[in-house]
C-alpha cells in the first residue's frame, strides 16, 4: 500500500503553492525550524528510508521532528519531541515538531489506536538514535577521537575527560543534511516501523523522558494566536454549507435555484445527490442552505423504531463472527451448581465535537489543496483523490488542529465535501457543517447488545464464562477516508465503501479455565450515506464490551458471595494487571465485602462503590467509582474516581494525567448521558439539548490518577485506554448503592430510580 | 438588505455591512478577520462563540450584529496577551488545561465576567456560574483548578 504523497511531490513545489501561507502559519515564531526552507536545497525525497523525512537539524541547532501523526491537544507531539530530544541528548526547548502535512510528514496512520508513543514513537526513537550514531561519527573525525570516547551535552559533542575538545551538532550539519539511510518495514500507517544499526538509550539514562515539560500547543489556544482549521482563510474563497436530505438515504429529485435566488451570489452546487450551496459571505451560505427548496425522493422507514434497537439487533442476521474458546464449555454449564446470566445493551453515540467538521478546499487543474482537520490527513488525501478522480500525488492535504477528534469524526467527511465544492465551482471553497450535521451526520460508535453466562460451582468457584456480543460494525464506515466510498460525499457520489464487518473481543488477563469469547455483526439499517453509519469513536467499542463484561464479571462476583476486588485478583495471574487493581483499591481505600459492603444511606442519599478494570493493546487500567444515589429522583453523583493506570514507560507524566483525567469525564459523559436518538426516518440527537453530554456541575470533584511506571516495558498508549471500564465502574457502584442492576446504557435517573425501588 | 453598523472591538472601531439579523459572530469572524470566537452550535447552548458586550459574557452565535453595535465588544484575544495575560489565561497555562481547546472562549469569557463580580467564589459557585458551557474533551476538572487559581490572584 502506497499510503504516502509520493516524492514526485517536491517540498519547494509545495511551499510555492498556496500551502506557504499556512506551513509558515504553524510555525511562526521557530527559527530554529528548517523544513519551510527545504526542497531545492538538496534535502532528499520524502522517504521513509532517507534519515532526513525524519529530523532536520537547523544552522542554529534547532531540531525539527517530522510526526507522520497528529496530536489533537492530548501532548502525543511533545513525547515525539522528547523522544527525539532524548536520543539526541539536546534540551527540549530546541525541539520543534512538523505533523499532519502530507508534503513534509510520512504517513504513520494519523492519529490512531492510541498509537502515537507506541507506534510513531518507537520509530522516531529509532531515528534519533541513528541521527545521533552518525553525528557522532562524523564528530569522531573531525575531534580525532574514537566515537566511544565521546559524549553528548545540549547538543554539543566532547570529548570525555577533555570537555575542551568538542563540536556542536549545528557546526557539524546545521541546514544539511543526512543523506543517508535508515531501516524500513515497507509499511506506512500505524505498523510503520524503523530499523538502524545505532542503540537507542537504555531508559536507565533517560533524563528528559519521564519528566514534564510543558506542551507547546496549549499557549497559542489560550491566548487565540494559534489557529484552528476553523480560521484557515485563503483568498477568493467561498463559503459552502451541505444540504442533507429530510429522511436518511432519499435521492434529490429536483431543486428550486429560484428559492435562493435572493440571496447575494448564493449558488446551488450539485452532482447527483451531492447537493450543498455556495456564497461568497459565510451568512449568506447559511441563509442560502436554509432557503434552498429541494424535492426529495420518497423513502420509507429507512430505520427501526429506536425503541426496537436492541430486539432488532438480536434478530438481526449475522454478516461475520469471531469467538475464543477454551475448554468444554457445554460440560463446565452441566455440572454448574449456580448460572448467572444476563442481557447489556449500548446504544449509538455521537463523537458531538465541539464544533463541527470545517475544511477548506482549494481545487485547481494543477493541484489540489485541502486544510483539513481530520485525524488521518495522509488518508484524507487519498479519499479526496478519489473524490475527484485525480492522482493522489496531485493532492497536499495540511492538517490544521481541529475542534477535539476522537476516533472517526466529521473532520474527514467535510474535506470531502469541500474539495467536491472547490472542484464544482472553480474557487476555494471553505465548508463548515452546522450544529445538527454535527450531531446528526457524523460516524456512529456502534449499538450493540452483549450476553453473559457464568458457571459457578457450590462453592462460588467460576467453571466457565461465556459472553457473547452482538453489534453494528465498527467499520461499517472506515476509520480512514481513504477509500472515497467511506465518506458522505464519495457516497452520494456513488462510490462504495468495503463495510467491513468487524467488533472486538474482551480485552483482559483473566485466566477462567473455561471461556467462550465471541462476537457478531449485523449490517447496518441503511448502507451508504447514513447518519446512522458506524465507525470509530473513542475506544472503538471498548465502553460497550467492557461495561457489559465488567458489570457482568461483578455479577458473578455477587453470584459468589465474594468481594469484586478479591474476586478479580483470584482470577488475575498477571503481575502487573494485579498491580494495577491494588493500586487502585489501595489509593481508594477500600474495604472489603461483597457489593453492598460499602453501601451508605442518608435520607434519599445511598452511596456505592464499584471497580473495574481492563487491558487495552496492554494497557492496564483499573478503575474504582464512588456514587451517590437519589433513590427518589435517580439522579447520580460522582463524588471520587480512581485510576490506576500502567501504560509501560511513561514519557510525561503530567500530560499523561491530563489525558487520564479527560477520559474520565469524557467517559462519564458516555456512561450517563449519552445515546443518540432517532426514528424510522432519521438521527433526532441534532444539537446539545437533544444530546446531553456531561456538565461541569457533574464532574467529579477528585479524580485520583496513580501512574504505574514501567520504564523497562514497551510504551503501550494512554489515549483510550480509561474510556474502557469507567461505565462499568460507575454501574457497579450505582449497584451497590440501590442493590438492582441496571444493563441498558446511559445511566440515566431514570433507570437509576428503576433500580432504586 | 445590508446596513451599515459601527462595532467597537477590543478597543478598535470598525465598520460592518451586513444584514441586521446576522450575528456578531460572522462579522467578527469573518469582516474583522479574527479567530476567536468560534462557531459551535449556533443556537446558544455551548458557548464556543462568548464575547463579553459591555463586560458581560454573551453569546455571539445569536446576538444580531444591530444588537451588539454601538457597545464594546471584547474578544478573548481582547481580554489578555501573552504579553499582559489575564490571570485565567496565565492559570490556564499553567494548568496546561485545554485538549482540543475549541471550547475555551466560553468558558474563559465566562469565568472572567464571573470572577470580576466574585472575588471569593465557592467551588459551587464556580460551577453554577459555568454550567451550561460544552467542552467535549472533559477538561471540566483543570477548568476549575485553573479558575479557582485565578480567583485567588484576583481576590
Amino acid at each position: 500500500m502506497n499510503a504516502n504523497i509520493p516524492s514526485s511531490v517536491s517540498r519547494r513545489s509545495v511551499l510555492q503553492g498556496t500551502g506557504a501561507l499556512v506551513v509558515a502559519f504553524s510555525m511562526a515564531d521557530t527559527g530554529n525550524v528548517m523544513a519551510a526552507t527545504a526542497g531545492a536545497d538538496g534535502r532528499p525525497p520524502l522517504l521513509p528510508t532517507e534519515l532526513d523525512s525524519w529530523l532536520s537539524i537547523a544552522p542554529n541547532g534547532g531540531v525539527t521532528v517530522y510526526f507522520g501523526k497528529i496530536d489533537g491537544g492530548q501532548g502525543t507531539d511533545l513525547a515525539m519531541a522528547m523522544i527525539v530530544a532524548e536520543e539526541l541528548d539536546v534540551p527540549i526547548k530546541n525541539v520543534t515538531v512538523v505533523q499532519g502535512d502530507t508534503a513534509l510528514t510520512v504517513n504513520q496512520g494519523g492519529a490512531s489506536g492510541s498509537t502515537g508513543v507506541r507506534f510513531a514513537g518507537a520509530a522516531l526513537r529509532i531515528a534519533g538514535a541513528e541521527a545521533r550514531r552518525q553525528l557522532v561519527t562524523r564528530a569522531a573525525e573531525k575531534l580525532g577521537a574514537a566515537p566511544d570516547q565521546l559524549t553528548v551535552t545540549d547538543g554539543v559533542v566532547s570529548v570525555m575527560g577533555n570537555p575542551a575538545k568538542k563540536i556542536s551538532y549545528a557546526e557539524l550539519i546545521g541546514g544539511g543534511y543526512f543523506h543517508s539511510q535508515i531501516g524500513w518495514n515497507n509499511q506506512y500507517g500505524n505498523p510503520l516501523a524503523l530499523t538502524s544499526p545505532a542503540k537507542p538509550k537504555s531508559y536507565k539514562d533517560y533524563k528528559l523522558v519521564g519528566t514534564s515539560p510543558p506542551r507547546t500547543d496549549v499557549e497559542g489556544k489560550v491566548f487565540g494566536t494559534k489557529p484552528w482549521v476553523q480560521d484557515i482563510r485563503v483568498e477568493g474563497m467561498l463559503h459552502g454549507r451541505m444540504i442533507r436530505p429530510p429522511i436518511a438515504g432519499a435521492s434529490v429529485v429536483s431543486v428550486d435555484e429560484s428559492s435562493i435566488a435572493s440571496i447575494p451570489g448564493a449558488k446551488v452546487v450539485r452532482k447527483g445527490d451531492f447537493i450543498g450551496v455556495v456564497a461568497p459571505r459565510e451568512w449568506d451560505a447559511i441563509k442560502a442552505a436554509q432557503a434552498l427548496h429541494v424535492t426529495w425522493s420518497q423513502v420509507s422507514d429507512p430505520f427501526v423504531d429506536q425503541a426496537q434497537l436492541y430486539d432488532y439487533i438480536r434478530k438481526a442476521p449475522v454478516t461475520k463472527g469471531d469467538k475464543q474458546e477454551k475448554g468444554d464449555l457445554d460440560a463446565a454449564f452441566a455440572k454448574a451448581a449456580k448460572i448467572v446470566e444476563a442481557d447489556y445493551e449500548w446504544p449509538f453515540q455521537s463523537h458531538a465535537s465541539m464544533g463541527p467538521g470545517c475544511a477548506v478546499a482549494d481545487v485547481r487543474p494543477d493541484g489540489v489543496t485541502v486544510w483539513t482537520g481530520t485525524q488521518k490527513p495522509h488518508f484524507a488525501a487519498q479519499g479526496v483523490a478519489g473524490c475527484l478522480g485525480v492522482p493522489v500525488e496531485k493532492v497536499h492535504a495540511i492538517w490544521v488542529t481541529g475542534p477535539g477528534s476522537y476516533g472517526r469524526n466529521d473532520a474527514g467527511d467535510v474535506t470531502m465535501d469541500a474539495a467536491v465544492m472547490s472542484q464544482l465551482v472553480g474557487k476555494p471553497v471553505r465548508v463548515q457543517y452546522m450544529r445538527y450535521e454535527g450531531h446528526g451526520w457524523d460516524p456512529k460508535a456502534p449499538a450493540s447488545v452483549h450476553k453473559g453466562r457464568a458457571a459457578l460451582d457450590d462453592k462460588g468457584n467460576v467453571l466457565a464464562i461465556d459472553f457473547v456480543s452482538k453489534g453494528f460494525s465498527r467499520l461499517e464506515t472506515n476509520s480512514t477516508e481513504a477509500d472515497a466510498g467511506d465518506t458522505l460525499a464519495g457516497m452520494l457520489l456513488g462510490h462504495k465503501g468495503a463495510r467491513t464487518p468487524a467488533f472486538n473481543l474482551p480485552d483482559n488477563a483473566y485466566t477462567f479455565e473455561t471461556k467462550r469469547m465471541a462476537w457478531e455483526c449485523i449490517p447496518a439499517m441503511l448502507p451508504g450515506p447514513s447518519p446512522l453509519r458506524t465507525s470509530h469513536m473513542r475506544d472503538p467499542l471498548g465502553p460497550q464490551i467492557t461495561f457489559a463484561h465488567e458489570s457482568f464479571i461483578d455479577e458473578v462476583a455477587f453470584a459468589a458471595g465474594a468481594d469484586p476486588v478479591e474476586f478479580r485478583l483470584k482470577y488475575l495471574s498477571e503481575p502487573r494487571d494485579r498491580a494495577a487493581l491494588q493500586a487502585a483499591a489501595d489509593k481508594a481505600g477500600w474495604k472489603p465485602g461483597k457489593a453492598g459492603a460499602r453501601r451508605v444511606k442518608r435520607g434519599d442519599i445511598v452511596t456505592g462503590r464499584g471497580v473495574a478494570y481492563s487491558q487495552r493493546t496492554n494497557t492496564i487500567v483499573a478503575i474504582i467509582a464512588d456514587v451517590e444515589v437519589n433513590t427518589k429522583t435517580g439522579a447520580l453523583r460522582v463524588p471520587r474516581v480512581v485510576v490506576a493506570h500502567d501504560c509501560g514507560l511513561i514519557i510525561n507524566p503530567a500530560a499523561l494525567r491530563r489525558v487520564v483525567e479527560c477520559n474520565v469525564v469524557q467517559g462519564l459523559s458516555r456512561s450517563i448521558h449519552e445515546e443518540v436518538k432517532f426514528d424510522r426516518n432519521g438521527v433526532r440527537s441534532v444539537d446539545w439539548l437533544t444530546y446531553p453530554i456531561v456538565d461541569i456541575t457533574e464532574a467529579p470533584p477528585v479524580i485520583d490518577v496513580v501512574l504505574l511506571n514501567h520504564p523497562e516495558a514497551m510504551a503501550t498508549g494512554a489515549g483510550e485506554a480509561t474510556m474502557r471500564p469507567l461505565a462499568a465502574a460507575i454501574n457497579n457502584a450505582i449497584f451497590e448503592a440501590t442493590g438492582t442492576r441496571i444493563r441498558r446504557a446511559p445511566l440515566t435517573p431514570e433507570r437509576i430510580r428503576a433500580s432504586s425501588v | 438588505m445590508a446596513e451599515k453598523f459601527s462595532l467597537r472591538v477590543n478597543g478598535v472601531d470598525h465598520t460592518v455591512e451586513a444584514d441586521p439579523d446576522m450575528p456578531l459572530l460572522y462579522a467578527l469572524r469573518d469582516d474583522l478577520g479574527l479567530n476567536n470566537p468560534h462557531f459551535g452550535c449556533g443556537l446558544s447552548q455551548c458557548g464556543a462563540c462568548t464575547v463579553h458586550v459591555d463586560g458581560v459574557a454573551t453569546r455571539s452565535c445569536v446576538t444580531a450584529i444591530s444588537r451588539a453595535a454601538g457597545h464594546e465588544i471584547t474578544t478573548l484575544q481582547g481580554l489578555g496577551t501573552p504579553e499582559k495575560p489575564h490571570p485565567l489565561q496565565t492559570a490556564y497555562v499553567e494548568e496546561q488545561v485545554v485538549q482540543c481547546g475549541y471550547c475555551l472562549n466560553g468558558w474563559v469569557m465566562t469565568a472572567a465576567a464571573f470572577l470580576n463580580k466574585n472575588k471569593k467564589p465557592t467551588d459551587d459557585q464556580i460551577r453554577q456560574a459555568l454550567t451550561g458551557l460544552k467542552c467535549r474533551c472533559g477538561t471540566h476538572t483543570a477548568i476549575l483548578r485553573a479558575v479557582k487559581s485565578a480567583a485567588a490572584k484576583m481576590a
